[in-house]
């Protein structure tokens, strides 16, 4: 049966032995989001994949990630219907100076569970660049953020005030896509 | 009905008033309206929601403010009015991707909250990204409800109308006492 965790189990053993194609990365262990004072630490684990690179050369990276912990609950007051919240990466290629990529969003009702603990959630939209800029690109920024929607009023976006950077690897891997 | 008691009763003099009375108010509104395109930048300052693409934030009948300054940047996660090249609708988005390059050169990709996939359906044949000039506003604040007006005006013209003849002849006939 092809589920989530079989293919992630899968992809691990054809990694492992080839060389260290994955990044596995434990930066911090446990992670806040108060309010809007806060804080995107850190990612508690998160792995990049990469599926398939394609005939026209894009080069296509998927992120697997761990948040955890995320109490947006001060945050809720009488004027807030809802929450969208969406984690961006950015970075610089020597095409473009500045790029900017949604990778992951979620729409989070007043009433919804204002904690937000995510395990093994894959990145909802591939990530492309326009070019070829995520190869050996070292510095690539992953912030959260969030746009407030009011029952009436001004739309307000926030950033978390943390960030993740990550490095991204240096050669295509060529496992199979899935 | 007193209304028309009143017209029967005014000389020229108050005609003339009641009729100036009532460009005051026409052109007060156009300049409220000319006015806020300059202040905002944007061409239309004011727009209502057509879609249900963005719900649960927005829905269909709502009313956005929107500004549109040279200066402020594109960035992923805003909500952007645009319109496509040839078609006259604006499509209230958010934005997913933005590339920009050191000349400031931007070009960015949207999606409605509510639909499944990126915009590119939509855009021009052949066209990938959206650049500046396809840029309506960005948007800052949000009334709800308050465009279904405007809608039923759009689907029911003859209520338009309607409604554009009474608010026309109670200015007109109005006499200030």
């Amino acid at each position: 049966k092809q589920t989530v965790v079989s293919r992630e189990s899968n992809l691990l053993i054809f990694g492992v032995p080839s060389n260290m194609k994955y990044f596995l990365y434990s930066i911090f262990s446990n992670m806040c989001i108060k309010g809007s004072l806060n804080s995107l630490s850190h990612f508690n684990d998160y792995r990049l994949l990469r599926s398939s690179k394609n005939k026209t050369r894009l080069c296509k990276y998927s992120m697997v990630f761990f948040l955890t912990c995320i109490h947006l609950q001060s945050i809720f007051d009488w004027n807030v219907k809802q929450l969208f919240l969406y984690l961006s990466a950015e970075y610089s290629t020597k095409n473009n100076a500045l790029n900017q990529v949604v990778l992951w969003d979620k729409i989070m009702l007043r009433g919804d569970n204002p904690r937000l603990s995510l395990k093994d959630m894959k990145s909802k939209y591939f990530f492309f660049d326009d070019g070829n800029g995520l190869k050996g690109n070292r510095n690539i920024t992953l912030t959260l953020s969030w746009n407030v929607v009011p029952n009436a009023g001004i739309l307000p976006l926030v950033t978390g005030s943390g960030h993740v950077s990550v490095p991204f690897p240096d050669t295509y891997e060529t496992t199979k896509s899935y | 009905m007193d209304l028309f008691g009143d017209l029967r009763r005014m000389n020229k003099r108050q005609l003339y008033y009641q009729v100036l009375n009532f460009a005051m108010i026409v052109s007060s509104a156009l300049m409220i309206w000319k006015g806020l395109i300059v202040v905002t930048g944007s061409e239309s300052p004011i727009v209502v929601v057509l879609s249900g693409s963005m719900e649960p934030a927005f829905h269909r009948g709502d009313l956005l403010f929107l500004t549109n300054f040279h200066d402020d940047p594109i960035r992923a996660g805003e909500i952007v009015v645009f319109k496509v090249e040839g078609r006259d609708i604006p499509i209230v988005h958010r934005v997913i991707k933005v590339h920009e390059k050191g000349n400031g050169n931007i070009k960015f990709l949207t999606k409605g909250d509510n639909n499944e996939v990126d915009d590119r359906g939509l855009y021009k044949e052949g066209q990938n990204w959206l650049e500046k000039k396809d840029v309506v506003g960005r948007a800052r604040g949000f009334l709800p409800y308050v465009g279904m007006v405007t809608i039923i005006m759009n689907d029911y013209p003859k209520f338009k109308y309607a409604l554009l003849a009474v608010m026309g002849a109670y200015v007109l006939l109005k006499r200030e006492s």
